[in-house]
């Protein structure tokens, strides 16, 4: 099988090119395009890509295949390059440290900047903060979210203005805040998002969705917070 | 990086509010010419023309339109310019021409409504 690898070394290399490489495959089995990928780096241990927990969980081979964003380890190759070819390139809209390697800085900064933590200051006494089984159930499809960067990085909003439109993930991290009956800092966490870039640049495209390898709905989530900030300022 | 050009602490809620406002008011607006032309079929008079347009309701209606399309035309194409136009100069210069244009049409609208 023929595979096209994206290849840039800053330190060797003047610009990025892509590497073609013959990959040999038994007959009648199917593998992970992490396993291909590990299979080239047998033969030249130069190539740089990120990978941890090999099944989906840890979310660190966020890789773009044949055009689609996706996890390489649960990625397999019958789904993706049906065709016989497998082009594998790093996240799109991210900088380029090495090869697949991107640079995710800005993309925990948005992370970061929705303050992805319960804010409660009132006292419970000795004993957990209780929510009721429908409480808990309003953050199915939320919490789920690996930070994988699949979908921000799917995002055309968040190519033009990764500085200041939040993006598919921070969104829905910000609305698994939101929608927490044990959260107290709605007011404050509505008022940070309410201004044209970062919730609003939202369009509505969905790519997000397409990609997400937890099968999540940012846009969904953005929606919901779209409504939260609508019914705050009527 | 984009800076906040004439955008200063503005609110998304009330952009995406008076997008879709607008939205509704220009839908509204074409409904009624449609459904006026197709009544009145394709031989118009400008007597026709004027006395439709002349009418106090129809020189409001038309004014809102006028002031929908300026203000929908604004928050869109600001945000396409804020999306596209990487070089701040670029953006300023063509924000400054749509803005300029609008304000044109805006002034010629008024002066077409309630110049005769």
């Amino acid at each position: 099988m023929l595979v096209s690898v994206y290849r840039y070394n800053p330190e060797t290399d003047r610009e990025p090119y892509m590497q073609d490489v013959e990959v040999s495959l038994l007959e009648g089995k199917d593998l992970m395009v992490l396993d291909v990928l590990n299979l080239i780096k047998e033969k030249d241990q130069s190539l740089s890509f990120r990978r941890s927990c090999r099944e989906g969980v840890c979310g660190s081979d966020g890789v773009n295949m044949n055009g689609k964003n996706g996890l390489a380890c649960i990625t397999p190759l019958s789904d993706v390059a049906a065709n016989g070819k497998l082009v594998v390139r790093p996240l799109p809209g991210l900088p380029v440290i090495r090869d697949l390697v991107v640079d995710m800085g800005v993309f925990y900064k948005q992370y970061q900047r929705i303050k992805p933590y319960l804010q409660n200051s009132s006292q419970t006494g000795n004993h957990e903060r209780l929510q009721s089984p429908e409480d808990r159930a309003k953050l199915d499809g939320l919490y789920e979210c690996i930070l994988c960067a699949c979908c921000s990085t799917s995002c055309p909003s968040f190519w033009w203005n990764p500085d200041k439109f939040v993006g598919p993930s921070g969104l829905l991290q910000a609305y698994r805040f939101l929608a927490d009956s044990r959260d107290e800092a709605t007011e404050e966490r509505l008022a940070e998002l309410d201004d044209p870039f970062s919730v609003f640049r939202c369009r509505g495209i969905m790519n997000c969705v397409s990609v997400c390898p937890k099968g999540l709905n940012p846009t969904k989530a953005i929606g919901h917070i779209r409504d939260m900030l609508l019914s705050r300022a009527t | 990086m984009v800076a906040n050009f004439l955008n200063y602490s503005r609110s998304g809620v009330a952009d995406w509010i008076v997008q879709r406002f607008s939205a509704l008011i220009l839908a509204a607006y074409t409904i009624v010419m449609v459904v006026w032309l197709v009544v009145n079929g394709m031989e118009l008079t400008f007597a026709q023309w004027q006395g439709f347009i002349g009418q106090t309701w129809m020189r409001i209606f038309t004014l809102l339109t006028i002031l929908a399309l300026a203000s929908h035309a604004w928050i869109g194409l600001w945000t396409v310019a804020t999306d596209y136009l990487r070089k701040g100069v670029i953006r300023v210069v063509f924000l400054g021409f749509v803005g300029v244009s609008l304000f044109v049409y805006v002034v010629w609208g008024v002066s077409i409504l309630w110049g005769f």
